[in-house]
């Protein structure tokens, strides 16, 4: 089977869903001639020509806001910002108008649009291309919010994205984008052609929205996480030696609570790692349900670990990324609980 | 003589103010029929001018006069006509039951019925309007049923929009109407979104994009100028200047541009002022705008200067920002009387046969409105279920909206 990067995945999506559909029609900024800052839709305007991929002015709440017409008028809109911090301007075209469209019309109109990003840090971008927003869209009704962790998901994840009726938003943790990370950050990463999960079979699949994976099985404790955090813990686990299983949750919303209930059930400890800030972010929900779900199999209390609440630094990059050490500090505590 | 050394601080104010006596002759009106008519494939760089002229074809004494008239037919006038007289009793009753408790809120048109009523009939079927809660003469002239109006005012049983959305913001794809946020300057990129999905389509639909002075202030509307600008997008952009944000007069939004049509200049898009009360005018301004928008010549940025006589909705009090008989002072008008007016000096009218029709309307409207009561109001009879309330977030309910279902009861 070939092997692919995260980006030549994502690219090779949307090449599979354009040649599948000619309602699917792909732009942002940069995105057409010269195929995007990370490249992921290179090639796709030579291959489909300007009428479906093309370059959009810099503004993101146009780009949504256009792509929302679009699929009002029955096209399939696959939108790329160029890195989540820059979506805010968009956020009132999602919110407010994309995520509501079929309820407000009683299924009228529908939108089903994909808004691709480039999301979380790792790579020395300070805070204007770090960030990870995914809480700001999981707390809004009407959305879908997926965040895939390797090629093989990326590639299945985005093709059902599009075929989605209702949006999505996709989050592309962009360290992964040229190999998986496990947050050390001074050692080589291993190249995707030389990883399993770097097998991309060619043509049309999908992968289920709403359906987590088991990446590492375990029994001691149940780790939650999601994009480059899957691999954070992987390595905490290891070096840990502790018997934790790692659940990559693949979609946040809608999400595979019945995974996560069998597994902490199963090993009575929880441990919740994201990117993104502590408060109120997505593990705040995860701790909630795994509470309201499995109360009288726990025996200690679910721990998160996640960035500080701060705004995303740049030179201390490294002590605010959430790294196997403070994952693996968790698990130790909440086994020792 | 600037002085320099302390800077001030500008903030514009209205002529005038409760208690003081109207005057708009700041307002300049070009006389009817002044403005030349070109064609619809004019260098948009050689008419500039009219970004701060009026198009007007009704006069004085109610004659259709210059370039612009003799597009419709008397038929097409008295349909014009009554299209406006039903949606002022529609909004009539629709406000009278809002006191009357029977729905929560509701926004007239009072003054601005001829801009959708002829609006609409410049447009084919096929094409969107992507319309503020200010244009339901585009449903009315469209021939969708007031009954379903109605009852998605009352949010009763029989609301096509199951009780979900605030009354007025109405949905009707059939009708070329997409669905109203309620959100501020949304849907006009929104338009041009759609506009552009039709020429990559190679369709032959074209989109309309509306929005109110004051909401020009908002980002999309200027996002969505680039985009119809560089794309040239088939659409039309329709600001309609009622003069009037809530409380907050059209000069805090406007700036120092001179008029909102001014604002597509800078887009190089074709920007035309239009006598928002003159329904002959609106309509021939319309159809200008959109036969350049089908025949590939992209974007047509129309102003429409009108007046809004009501409140902004059953929440507002305008008596407390603006001289009581401001309305009576507008110099153009009431579009309703203006039309009457006309066809009664073509001896197509009377005022006998106007009142006739008056009666008839108002006859149609409350039977409208007995058939939608029929189906309860807001707080009374029928209505929809809760369980609608979790039906449609998403094509197919996922498990968490399905055990909040159960949880409600449901």
């Amino acid at each position: 089977m070939p092997r692919r990067t995260m980006i030549e995945a994502i690219r090779d999506a949307m090449d599979v869903s354009m040649g599948r559909d000619n309602k699917v029609i792909v732009y942002g900024e940069d995105v057409g001639f010269f195929g995007g800052v990370f490249r992921a839709t290179q090639g796709l305007q030579a291959k489909y020509g300007k009428s479906r991929c093309f370059d959009a002015p810099i503004s993101e709440s146009g780009i949504v806001g256009s792509a929302i017409g679009m699929a009002a008028y029955g096209l399939k809109p696959c939108v790329e910002v160029q890195f989540a911090d820059y979506v805010y301007p968009a956020y009132d075209q999602i919110v407010s108008e994309a995520a509501r469209l079929r309820y407000r019309s009683n299924g009228d109109f529908t939108c089903p649009i994909v808004v691709r990003m480039p999301t979380g840090g790792g790579i020395f971008g300070g805070q204007t291309h770090s960030q990870s927003p995914e809480a700001l869209f999981t707390h809004v009704s009407g959305l879908k919010v997926i965040v895939p962790s390797n090629p093989h998901d990326a590639k299945g994840l985005l093709i059902a994205a599009i075929e989605d009726p209702d949006p999505v938003i996709f989050l592309e943790p962009k360290r992964l984008y040229n190999g998986p990370f496990d947050g050390h950050h001074d050692k080589p990463v291993t190249p995707w052609s030389k990883h399993e999960l770097g097998e991309v079979a060619d043509g049309h699949y999908t992968i289920p929205l709403g359906k987590a994976a088991i990446r590492r099985p375990g029994s001691a404790v149940t780790v939650l996480a999601y994009g480059t955090m899957v691999y954070v813990a992987q390595a905490a686990a290891e070096e840990t030696g502790i018997d934790a299983e790692v659940i990559d949750l693949r979609t946040l919303l809608p999400l595979d609570l019945d995974t996560i209930v069998a597994s902490v059930k199963k090993t009575g400890r929880c441990v919740v790692v994201h990117e993104a800030t502590l408060t109120s972010g997505f593990g705040a929900e995860l701790v909630s349900l795994v509470q309201e779900n499995c109360f009288y199999h726990l025996e200690a209390p679910v721990a998160r670990v996640a960035g500080w609440d701060t705004p995303y630094p740049h030179a201390q990059e490294w002590d605010y990324f959430p790294g196997p050490a403070r994952v693996g500090r968790a698990l130790i505590e909440t086994l020792e609980a | 003589m600037a002085d320099a050394g302390m800077l001030r601080f500008h903030v514009p104010e209205p002529e005038v103010r409760p208690g003081g006596t109207p005057d708009f002759s700041n307002v300049t009106i070009p006389k009817a029929g002044s403005v030349p008519r070109p064609e619809i494939d004019v260098d948009p760089r050689t008419i500039r001018d009219m970004a701060f002229s009026i198009i007007r074809v009704l006069n004085r004494a109610g004659e259709a006069v210059g370039p612009w008239a003799g597009l419709l037919s008397d038929e097409e006038l008295l349909e014009g006509l009554r299209h406006m007289m039903t949606l002022r009793t529609f909004d009539a009753r629709m406000q009278m039951a809002q006191r009357q408790g029977k729905t929560s809120f509701y926004m007239q048109h009072l003054g601005e019925e001829a801009v959708s009523c002829a609006f609409r009939k410049a447009l084919k079927p096929g094409d969107m309007n992507f319309p503020t809660y200010r244009q339901a003469g585009l449903l009315i002239a469209d021939g969708y049923p007031m009954v379903s109006m109605m009852n998605q005012i009352y949010s009763n049983e029989a609301d096509p929009l199951k009780g979900r959305q605030l009354p007025v913001m109405y949905s009707s794809k059939e009708h070329g109407f997409f669905s109203i946020s309620g959100n501020l300057a949304t849907q006009y990129i929104q338009a041009v979104g759609w506009a552009m999905a039709s020429a990559i389509s190679n369709d032959s639909r074209i989109a309309a994009a509306w929005i109110g002075d004051g909401s020009t202030a908002e980002s999309d509307f200027h996002a969505a100028l680039v985009f119809a600008s560089t794309y040239k997008a088939p659409v039309v952009l329709n600001v309609v200047n009622n003069q009037w944000a809530i409380s907050t007069f059209q000069g805090i939004a406007r700036g120092g541009s001179g008029t909102f049509a001014a604002r597509g200049l800078g887009f190089g898009i074709p920007s035309l002022r239009v006598d928002g009360n003159d329904y002959l005018a609106v309509h021939a301004v319309a159809k200008w705008a959109v036969e350049r928008a089908r025949a590939n010549l992209g974007p047509t940025l129309v102003e429409y200067v009108t007046y809004r006589v009501g409140a902004h909705s059953t929440s507002d009090d305008p008596s407390a920002y603006r001289p009581k008989a401001e309305s009576d002072a507008w110099p153009l008008g009431d579009p309703v009387i203006r039309l009457k007016n006309h066809l009664i000096q073509k001896g197509a009218w009377s005022e006998d046969r106007h009142t006739q029709a008056e009666a008839e309307i108002l006859e149609t409207v409350i039977a409208a409105q007995k058939e939608a009561e029929s189906h309860g109001t807001l707080h009374a009879g029928g209505k929809p279920s809760t369980r609608d309330m979790f039906e449609g977030v998403y094509a197919e309910m996922p498990p968490h909206l399905r055990r909040q279902r159960q949880q409600a009861g449901v």
